[in-house]
């Protein structure tokens, strides 16, 4: 632990990618396998399921310290991080636990720790703390608790792992993709060299993502060398057939199996074996169009959806992309060639397996017309594809862009503001926003970005100075402040007090130049949700 | 309220039966003054009573001409009708704690203060009180200092690896306090020289000529225009980032020395490459334990996290009420 305590530091400390690539690849190298295994796991963003609750995690930190829950609960929101709260609370260990290696905690101590009864739970959390220099019982608590939050990505520790090896990061990518798991043995097997018995059978590839287009479309050239599809705004996937079998994954490469059996049907009637890119999308039939997202989110959680939801809530899988035919990678061949395969491939099979229908245009300025109907087709807008282009790994620029349409706007009255955590905690940076309903104000999107800092620190200050009422770490303040938010879509939602959800809202601007009674009204996005 | 020794006033905090304020914002008749640091030694008063330790600093701030009185630590004045002495608060060179006693009753201001020992001033020195005034910047458990021998280690680490690194490491902290404290508690460890931002000179020269011993310094001005400042520490006021002065320090790492970089959303929030933790307040314990000191029967809490203070005093029984003192805010002096 103590040893993965000071990589933790080191990569806190600096906020490049090549500094923090090169300490999580001299770590690797310098751990026993074991802990390097799980430190890539950790750092890539893998967890282990939850151990203790933030309640349990309180409930030892008053048992060690003494101190008052409302302290305690006063010194969380200054800091923002339970984890580091609960380091900077405790009474400094003894370190005698300092040196059990990180294997030993992920494999052992912490499995057993989700066994035990709440309150050996909470005894065993304070023994440990007794243990543990401040920097260990920070870390301890991060894995406890989930993210980590250093700022390193999955595809850094694939390049630092790469970087150690010698190996190609993609290669790296694709044996590390699906569900990895560490263990003693787990980084050779990553790293030995590609030979051609490589098994990665059970494995989604990496996928290829798009980068926002920020120049005017004429600039990509000859339109004849593009293809543009909708942007569809679903669950991108891959659906993999092989050897018969059928499996779909999400592109944060969790397993999907069970969820959507309507799409798996589809596959598994397929004439042959492929591993297919595709979006899934609740899907309306007799419009011949998508759903909103929400009817969709009533499927993502259901592992086995009933008769009643599979038919108010069908979907289905728009295909994208072949990524691989009867078992051969196809990821090297041009996109038309691949789309062309695909269209063979599931020419005919069950609606429920569809392919994305390219948009066609004689020109640029036709497809920019084109694009405008975004929002009727339920999309995002279009995606630009150069027919040319291989299958990449991860998000490079030049292939593949994202072209979506402008968002929404409206302006609204700041309600609540609550601490942010991270790089935010400690200040008021997640912002609750309202509209008019008849003369009453009612919240209808949450927003976290958009401002700058010195705008986040003035508004921080004015929150403190002016709030009306504190639930927990909430506070309502005064309604003076309209700020301008951009957002995806609206839909109506019986989830919210509104009645309506906005998606992606975000902060445009703030809107010192209005006041609150030039806010926007809730009939007004109540008649956008039903359009 | 209504204390024969205790007033707030607009002016700032006033003693009825002494007629006189303590640290005025505005200008007044007359005044006793805690510390050096400008959000409590502010120009324009009749007349001011202080430390003599702080005396050099205090001409500095209030100007040459002003009137001043110097005092040492422990020696009892009149004003009025009130018996004052200046008693040692830790914060900075020359900082005082303000004992007044009157018809039997004692109250104490403590003023900025810390308990942490520091080269550059005297300690901290506990007065029993009836009434205790305490500062509360740091208000709250999660602020403990580490041992200064520890931070000294990092920061000379620091410097080592951007020696190594062949680039600039420049350190931002406040002018008047910290800046010397760092000087001096380097000194034991290493006789490298340290480059100092302009805005320091001249405290740093009053520091040395009231004795305190710190590294050998030279003012970056002085420095060969197009110098290399590769493997060089420099010492800045937080107002010199982002400003064109910091150019000549190419591809520089930089640090913060201050008592908020105890908490990591901080350290990354403020963008510097590193944080110190370094105040000259007290630190949460550094609080409580001087409430206990004073023995006080009442506790008045001044600015900063003041609320939950006061909650966490009266869970320990203590009667403790805030006292708002109007500050104006001073770039010198935060944490």
């Amino acid at each position: 632990m103590h040893r993965f305590a000071t990589l933790y530091t080191e990569l806190d400390r600096t906020a490049s990618t090549l500094a923090k690539r090169g300490a999580i690849a001299s770590y690797l190298r310098d751990a026993p396998a074991g802990d390097a295994a799980w430190a890539a796991y950790v750092l890539g963003g893998g967890k282990l399921r939850r151990l203790a609750t933030s309640t349990e995690l309180r409930q030892a930190l008053a048992a060690s310290t003494g101190y008052a829950d409302w302290l305690i609960d006063e010194s969380y929101e200054q800091v923002g991080d339970l984890a580091e709260t609960i380091a900077l609370m405790l009474p400094e260990g003894d370190g005698s636990l300092a040196d059990e290696p990180l294997q030993t905690w992920m494999e052992q101590k912490l499995p057993a720790l989700a066994k035990l009864e709440s309150a050996d739970r909470v005894a065993q959390l304070q023994a440990w703390w007794r243990a543990l220099r401040p920097a260990q019982v920070f870390l301890l608590n991060k894995l406890i608790t989930g993210s980590l939050r250093v700022g390193v990505s999955h595809r850094l520790v694939v390049q630092a792992i790469a970087q150690w090896s010698g190996q190609p990061t993609d290669l790296i990518a694709h044996r590390m993709s699906g569900q990895w798991k560490p263990a003693a043995d787990a980084l050779t097997a990553l790293t030995h060299a590609a030979g051609d018995d490589e098994h990665l059978a059970d494995r989604p590839y990496p996928f290829f993502l798009a980068s926002p287009l920020e120049h005017e479309v004429e600039m990509l050239g000859d339109m004849d060398e593009w293809m543009a599809e909708w942007k569809w705004d679903g669950i991108r996937a891959q659906l993999m057939r092989r050897d018969g079998h059928v499996g779909l994954w999400s592109r944060g490469e969790e397993r999907l199996d069970g969820r959507f059996p309507e799409i798996e049907e589809a596959a598994a009637a397929l004439k042959s074996d492929g591993v297919i890119d595709g979006e899934i999308l609740a899907w309306d039939a007799q419009e011949k169009l998508p759903r909103p997202f929400t009817a969709l989110q009533k499927r993502i959680g259901k592992l086995k959806p009933g008769a009643k939801l599979l038919t108010s809530a069908p979907v289905c899988f728009m295909a994208y992309d072949l990524l691989e035919h009867n078992g051969s990678d196809l990821r090297e061949q041009p996109l038309r060639e691949r789309r062309d395969m695909l269209a063979a491939l599931i020419d005919g099979v069950d609606p429920a397996l569809m392919l994305s229908p390219p948009v066609v245009a004689d020109s640029w300025t036709a497809l920019t017309v084109e694009r405008q109907q975004s929002r009727q087709r339920q999309t995002e807008g279009l995606m630009l594809k150069r027919l040319d282009s291989p299958y990449r790994v991860g998000r490079k620029r030049g292939d593949w862009w994202k072209w979506k349409v402008d968002p929404y706007t409206l302006d609204a009255v700041l309600l609540y503001a609550q601490p942010g955590h991270g790089r935010r905690s400690g200040l008021f940076t997640d912002y609750t926003f309202g509209v008019w309903d008849g003369d009453t104000l009612v919240p209808v999107a949450k927003a976290y970005s958009g401002l700058d800092d010195k705008e986040i620190g003035q508004l921080d200050r004015w929150i403190r100075a002016h709030t009306t009422d504190r639930f927990g770490p909430v506070r309502a303040v005064e309604a003076t402040h309209v700020f301008e938010l951009a957002f995806e879509a609206v839909q109506l939602s019986a989830r919210h007090k509104s009645g309506v959800a906005t998606r992606f809202p975000r902060i445009l601007r703030w809107r010192t130049d209005k006041s609150i009674a030039d806010a926007d009204k809730l009939d007004d996005l109540r008649r956008l949700a039903s359009g | 309220m209504s204390d024969p020794l205790l007033q707030p006033r607009p002016e700032g905090l006033y003693c009825p039966a002494g007629d006189f304020f303590i640290d005025p914002m505005l200008p007044v008749a007359r005044a006793v003054v805690t510390h050096a640091h400008g959000d409590h030694a502010r120009s324009g008063s009749g007349r001011y009573q202080v430390a003599a330790a702080g005396i050099g600093l205090m001409r500095e701030r209030l100007g040459q001409d002003a009137l001043i009185d110097a005092h040492d630590y422990g020696e009892t004045f009149r004003m009025g009708e009130v018996e004052v002495s200046l008693h040692p608060a830790g914060h900075v060179l020359g900082s005082a704690q303000v004992r007044m006693a009157y018809g039997g009753r004692v109250v104490v201001v403590s003023g900025d203060y810390k308990r942490d020992p520091d080269p550059t001033c005297v300690p901290f020195e506990p007065v029993s009180c009836d009434v205790f005034v305490t500062e509360s910047t740091f208000g709250l458990p999660v602020y403990r200092w580490p041992p200064m021998t520890q931070v000294i280690d990092d920061l000379l680490a620091w410097w080592d690896d951007c020696a190594q690194k062949q680039i600039p490491a420049v350190l931002f902290c406040y002018a008047l306090g910290k800046a010397q404290r760092i000087l001096a508690e380097l000194a034991p460890r290493t006789e490298r020289m340290v480059h100092l931002h302009g805005a320091m000179l001249r405290l740093v020269e009053s520091y040395r000529e009231a004795g305190v011993r710190m590294v050998p310094t030279e003012p970056v001005s002085e420095s060969a225009r197009g110098r290399n400042f590769a493997g060089e520490l420099i010492l800045a006021p937080p107002s010199a980032a982002g400003s064109p002065w910091m150019k000549r320090f190419s591809k520089a790492s930089t640090g913060f020395a201050s008592g908020w970089m105890q908490i990591r959303g901080n350290r990354r929030r403020r963008g510097y490459d590193r944080g110190f933790v370094v105040s000259d307040h007290a630190d949460w314990p550094g609080l409580i334990r001087s409430v206990e000191d004073s023995q006080a029967s009442r506790i008045y809490v001044t600015h900063g996290d003041g609320d939950t203070l006061i909650r966490h005093l009266r869970d320990l029984g203590h009667d403790a009420q805030s006292l708002h003192v109007l500050r104006g805010t001073d770039n010198e002096s935060g944490g």
